[in-house]
């Protein structure tokens, strides 16, 4: 058996080396250079070759020493069971040492400007994987188009906010609801797909409220985007460096010297709520009919229906509240920036928000931040060599899916425990 | 209680009930046998309203349900224990009952009526923090069979509730059969390929064969039948 194993592996990197020479030969090994004006080809062909041996190389480690089933807990077993287990016995207080420190985050000594916009990104990151967690984690829909929402969100605050002159605060209950009835109006014709196909059409959705908001140009001003964006004032309190004649300004009101960072700060706080009300509303809804219909629906259709559960509905709720949520993270966004264009909302930010939901371990709160700061931190601690953030990035799914192949955190805490607490395994 | 005539159900081109009728009075166990593909399945499948009837009539207190989706049905009072269980593996024991619950009530009743689950199944009670998936065969019949008394039925709609399971355990089912019909006067639709236990614990059976009823009987003629004795019952076929 042992032998066996050992042959089966090699010739399996070797066909892993053949499958990375086949892809990087054309993609790394040619290269065309212009050489007096004319295109040349310039073969790379020892790069090539580091690459396939990299690549075989890891495949026969990875078989060697994790999927390797003489080893009776494999590194995957370990890793993930500690992980699991440290979570299991010191959940809440990681999760409120976790809020205690995004609450004192901002005056800590080396808190700059720059931390903050990071700090503010992940957040938005955070709310929106926890909103599209309801529609993937609980209730099983996988939507691959959820920046249309977030792109809703994001221009009915704009519009409403730049026409009307609405304050932020009515602004944004607005969006949440512009949202939502765009999430219904995505789950009607979608309530009899299930699985691949229901993924192609949401993403199908998402590319078509990203090519609406480019070519209606009289409402979006299409690529041009939508400026000026009010910025959201402190109850009524707007950050500004010189008030008017007679305004009350955030720092006038409180007597404190005028700062840009106040407004940062008052935006992180903004989104650390927002995002830990939607955190507190999935907690709360699993424990609600509605909720658990969700993950009923999730693990057996057929079953919720001989139940009385009517699927329809559950479905389109599902997809409501989840929109609702991205719409609050795309109007908080909008505001953020002040300016926003469809070039904001491609499917690449759907990818991420669905790789942050599914890294985490679907269905896990806790996950989603584990994969928020990994993947995005990580992104932003390779921003300076940008021509390998991509390496990075892919590189780290890689190994998630390697050593956590159903997600950070796969096991997920029994919505509800009586009498006693017990650990369902 | 439940009249069903010349019902006729499709799946795709392929005719699965050729015009059935039965009735079922209330507080009866009425049981339906037949062999695999007989359309058995699909019979109860077309009165919970999960595959609908493409003609015929399906009269439950004298209203019709043929067009009626699933929920409201299950509102009127049918509940269906479907075929292999379809309990929710990773839901605990205990969601998997207060689901039962929420189409009757939204859950107002759970703590009530989770007493008289656990009455007809104690052993739900040690079980109830546990996901659905790490119970037993025997245990998840007795929980989709608990779960689908939560929603307070008049009638049950029992798919194979012997399917898989221990012989032990399929004796403790039945005599919970016996149970929610008796104490709790809620009627009883029986499908099931063990024909002999079937027959012994109902009122009156049907034979379904290839979509059609060709007999139907008090549970005791039936079972001295010997045409059903040589197809259902075991040794019947030797002599």
């Amino acid at each position: 058996m042992r032998k066996n194993f050992l042959v089966s592996s090699i010739k399996d990197s070797l066909f892993t080396g053949l499958i990375a020479l086949a892809l990087f030969g054309p993609i790394v090994g040619l290269r065309t250079v212009a050489k007096n004006e004319v295109l040349v080809v310039s073969p790379k062909w020892f790069i090539v070759l580091v690459i396939v041996i990299v690549c075989a190389l890891g495949r026969f480690l990875t078989n060697l020493y994790i999927y390797n089933r003489d080893q009776k807990y494999g590194i995957q077993s370990t890793v993930g069971k500690s992980i699991t287990k440290f979570l299991d016995t010191k959940g809440t207080q990681i999760a409120l040492s976790a809020i205690i420190f995004s609450v004192i985050f901002p005056f800590l000594p080396f808190t700059d400007r720059y931390l903050m916009d990071i700090a503010i990104m992940m957040l938005t990151y955070i709310m929106l994987g926890w909103g599209l967690n309801i529609v993937i984690g609980l209730a099983g829909l996988l939507d691959l188009g959820y920046v249309a929402f977030y792109a809703v969100g994001a221009y009915s605050y704009a519009l409403f906010a730049i026409h009307f002159g609405w304050s932020f605060w009515i602004c944004l209950p607005i969006a949440g609801i512009f949202a939502a009835m765009f999430g219904v109006l995505l789950g009607f014709p979608v309530l009899r797909l299930r699985g691949d196909y229901l993924a192609i059409v949401t993403l199908a959705f998402g590319e078509m409220i990203r090519i609406l908001l480019l070519n209606w140009y009289q409402l979006t001003k299409g690529p041009d985007g939508l400026t000026g964006i009010p910025r959201p004032s402190f109850f009524g309190l707007p950050f500004k460096s010189f008030p008017e004649e007679g305004e009350q300004t955030f720092h006038t009101f409180f007597g404190l010297e005028y700062s840009p960072m106040q407004r940062i700060i008052f935006l992180y706080y903004l989104i650390l709520v927002l995002a830990l009300i939607t955190n507190l509303f999935t907690i709360k809804i699993r424990r609600l009919p509605i909720g658990r219909a969700w993950e009923a629906l999730r693990e057996d259709e057929i079953a919720c229906k001989s139940l009385g559960v009517n699927p329809r509905n559950t479905k389109l709720t599902a997809f409501a509240i989840g929109a609702m949520f991205g719409g609050f993270a795309g109007s908080f966004f909008a505001t953020r920036q002040a300016f926003i264009s469809p070039e904001s909302f491609t499917f690449i930010e759907s990818a991420i928000i669905v790789a942050i939901v599914v890294l985490g371990g679907m269905g896990s709160q806790t996950g989603v931040v584990l994969a928020t700061v990994f993947l995005i931190g990580l992104i932003e601690v390779f921003r300076d060599f940008e021509s390998y953030r991509m390496i990075a990035f892919g590189g780290a799914m890689v190994l998630i899916m390697i050593f956590r192949p159903r997600g950070i955190l796969a096991t997920r805490k029994p919505t509800i425990t009586l009498h006693k607490k017990e650990v369902i395994k | 209680m439940l009249l069903i005539s010349k019902v006729e159900t499709f799946y795709g081109n392929i005719q699965a009930l050729r015009g059935v009728d039965v009735k079922v009075n209330s507080g009866e166990i009425v049981t339906l046998i037949g062999s695999n593909g007989a359309g058995k399945s699909t019979l109860l499948m077309t009165i919970s309203g999960v595959n609908k009837a493409s003609t015929g009539e399906i009269l439950f207190d004298d209203q019709h349900i043929e067009n009626l989706p699933p929920h409201e049905i299950v509102n009127l009072g049918i509940s269906q224990v479907p075929e292999g269980r379809r309990i929710f593996s990773r839901l605990s024991v205990e969601d998997n009952l207060r689901l039962g619950a929420s189409a009757y009530d939204k859950g107002k009743n759970f703590d009530t009526d989770v007493k008289d689950v656990y009455d007809l199944f104690p052993v739900l009670k040690d079980r109830l923090n546990q996901r659905g998936g790490t119970l037993s065969g025997g245990e998840q019949q007795m929980l989709a069979i608990g779960r689908a008394m939560m929603a307070r039925p008049k009638m049950l709609l029992l798919d194979e509730p012997s399917l898989g399971i221990a012989p032990k355990l399929v004796n403790q089912i039945f005599i919970a059969i016996k149970n929610i019909n008796k104490q709790k006067k809620v009627t009883i639709f029986l499908v099931e390929q063990n024909a002999k236990k079937a027959l012994e614990l109902a009122d009156r059976g049907y034979v379904l064969v290839n979509g059609n009823v060709t007999l139907e009987g008090t549970g005791q003629d039936l079972l001295k039948n010997k045409d059903i004795q040589a197809a259902y019952l075991e040794g019947g076929g030797k002599k």
